[in-house]
């Protein structure tokens, strides 16, 4: 009996290797969640904190799949998407022409730069307030924080990257008779595109990161920011927890799906990194 | 032309470029078009920047806001330098951990302030725990990567010469993956000022240069926010540039595992 479980064991191991090695790292990945979860459910059965303020994973989820259905969540999701990138696409635009230019030109770089250097080491959050009174509260004060805020890390990367571009490209480029405009188009852009793209990850990180706390300080009327923060007034802990999840979720989302799918595009087939 | 005549002109312009802003700043302030205590000159911020500096409330609300910072920063080092060298050890370690970090790390710290609050009050220890939350993830990454990044054939050349686990971590992973570290705790340094920057003006207690800012706002005392403002770009320049700065120069640098960035 006991050979016979075995050998069937093996047997399947052997058909199912692959699947088995897969099966294996899944199981290997989710194993601490469903501890810290195991821990997390003690700690919310056993009362330590009030119940209120600590609930159960199902509870939450309950909330979770009720808020979806309701299209509440998915509606704050929505607007918060639409401000980050309405937001990033502006950081985009600007960031990477000022980068450019002073990558490009002497004078820009050194008009430019003594400002933006100025502008970079305070952490963006602190000029909500300021732009909250200057533009007032809600969309458009949101979304130009967290253009000015994300445009500095994509101004400093551009800048980095077309500075970075390799002389002797730009030399043999104009040797082999390229204008300025082919010179832009096929040599510079190129090779600063991975610090470019750099830059916008690193930027769009930022305004995440930003825009959460941006809506809670500006009142907008819907977006996840503001989901939180409004929970916390009817003490809604599980409502919190699911919208903390999303934005966790979104977060991640952005960042494996869309930057890694635009690197292996453009910087990883043209060879200037390896993915 | 000479790289010294170069660089005299790039300065010259640099001067004349924050000249040029400051001067339209201050016309735009003074023409009218907006309410003055939207857009205070220049003269006004600096004036409150000095009486808030002088009678001492800007370097109690500074203070305040160096004491969490540094609190929560020196938390994140304390627990995520030995996790990430633990980590990067130990394969069962890392199997646990590194989903475990993966999966919060996209959280973003201001997220948590509000459930914070509710947790924990209003006030330093919530203050302090984001701060935490926000630089142990850098410090975990970079100290694990640094670990795993120091080159094998260092390690089995201590070996060889009969260096016991102890030497072998003391003296060589330790200074190899230095230069992790100190990034690690450079990004953390960076994530934990903007982390108590916004944590401070959500869960707002009454002290603390966010706080500041925030509070300045409800009385349109806009000079107040721009004089933290400054307050608050220069602890976090200071921060990067001489202590950071010098921590690189005194252990990587002088160990010739990095060289210094000329010109």
């Amino acid at each position: 009996m006991q050979d016979a479980v075995t050998t069937i064991a093996v047997d399947r191991r052997l058909d199912r290797s692959q699947a088995g090695e897969r099966l294996r790292l899944i199981a290997r990945n989710i194993f601490p969640f469903v501890v810290a979860g195991t821990i997390w459910e003690i700690v919310a059965w056993a009362g330590v904190f009030p119940h209120r303020l600590f609930p159960t994973l199902e509870e939450v989820a309950a909330s979770f799949v009720h808020l979806t259905i309701t299209g509440i969540l998915p509606r704050h999701a929505l607007e918060t998407l639409i401000r980050l990138l309405t937001g990033f696409a502006l950081a985009g635009i600007v960031g990477v022409t000022i980068g450019i230019l002073m990558g490009r030109s002497r004078r820009a770089e050194d008009i430019l730069l003594p400002l933006v250097s100025i502008g970079a080491p305070i952490p963006g959050l602190a000029y909500a307030p300021l732009f909250l009174l200057w533009f007032g509260l809600g969309n458009i004060s949101s979304v130009l924080l967290v253009g000015f805020v994300s445009a500095f890390p994509i101004i400093f990367n551009s800048w980095t990257g077309v500075k970075a571009v390799k002389e002797i490209w730009v030399r043999s480029a104009q040797a082999m008779g390229a204008d300025d405009r082919h010179l832009f188009r096929h040599v510079i852009l190129p090779g600063a595109l991975p610090y470019i793209l750099t830059g916008m990850r690193l930027g769009l990180a930022q305004a995440w990161r930003i825009l959460v706390a941006v809506e809670m300080l500006a009142a907008v009327p819907w977006g996840l920011g503001w989901l939180i923060f409004g929970a916390r007034k009817f003490l809604n802990t599980d409502v919190m927890l699911a919208g903390i999840v999303v934005i966790a979720v979104i977060g991640l989302a952005l960042e494996k799906l869309v930057f890694q799918k635009i690197e292996n595009y453009t910087v990883v087939r043209w060879g200037m990194i390896s993915s | 032309m000479t790289e010294a005549k170069q660089r005299q002109r790039s300065l010259l312009r640099g001067a004349v470029a924050l000249l040029a802003a400051a001067a339209i700043y201050d016309a735009m302030a003074r023409s009218g078009y907006f309410a003055p205590a939207l857009l205070p000159t220049l003269p006004t911020v600096a004036h409150t920047l000095f009486a808030n500096l002088s009678d001492g409330t800007m370097i109690g609300h500074a203070a305040f806001t160096l004491y969490r910072v540094t609190f929560g920063f020196a938390l994140a080092v304390a627990a995520g330098l030995p996790l990430g060298i633990l980590m990067a050890r130990f394969k069962y370690v890392e199997s646990f951990f590194l989903p475990l970090v993966s999966a919060l790390m996209p959280i973003p710290s201001f997220a948590l302030v509000p459930l914070f609050m509710l947790w924990f009050g209003i006030g330093n220890l919530t203050t302090i725990l984001i701060v935490f939350y926000a630089a142990a993830f850098p410090m975990v990454f970079n100290t694990w990567s640094g670990v795993r990044s120091v080159n094998p054939l260092w390690l089995r050349a201590a070996g060889a010469m009969g260096a016991d686990e102890h030497k072998l971590f003391w003296k060589v992973i330790i200074p190899g993956a230095s230069p992790f570290i100190i990034t690690g705790m450079r990004q953390a340094f960076l994530r934990s000022w903007i982390a108590v920057v916004g944590a401070e003006m959500i869960a707002a207690s009454d002290w603390g240069l966010g706080w500041v800012i925030f509070d300045a706002k409800e009385f349109l005392n806009t000079d107040v926010m721009l004089a933290s403002l400054i307050v608050i770009g220069l602890i976090g320049f200071v921060f990067e540039r001489f202590i950071f700065g010098s921590l690189e120069r005194m252990t990587v640098l002088r160990w010739g595992m990095m060289r210094a960035a000329t010109g």
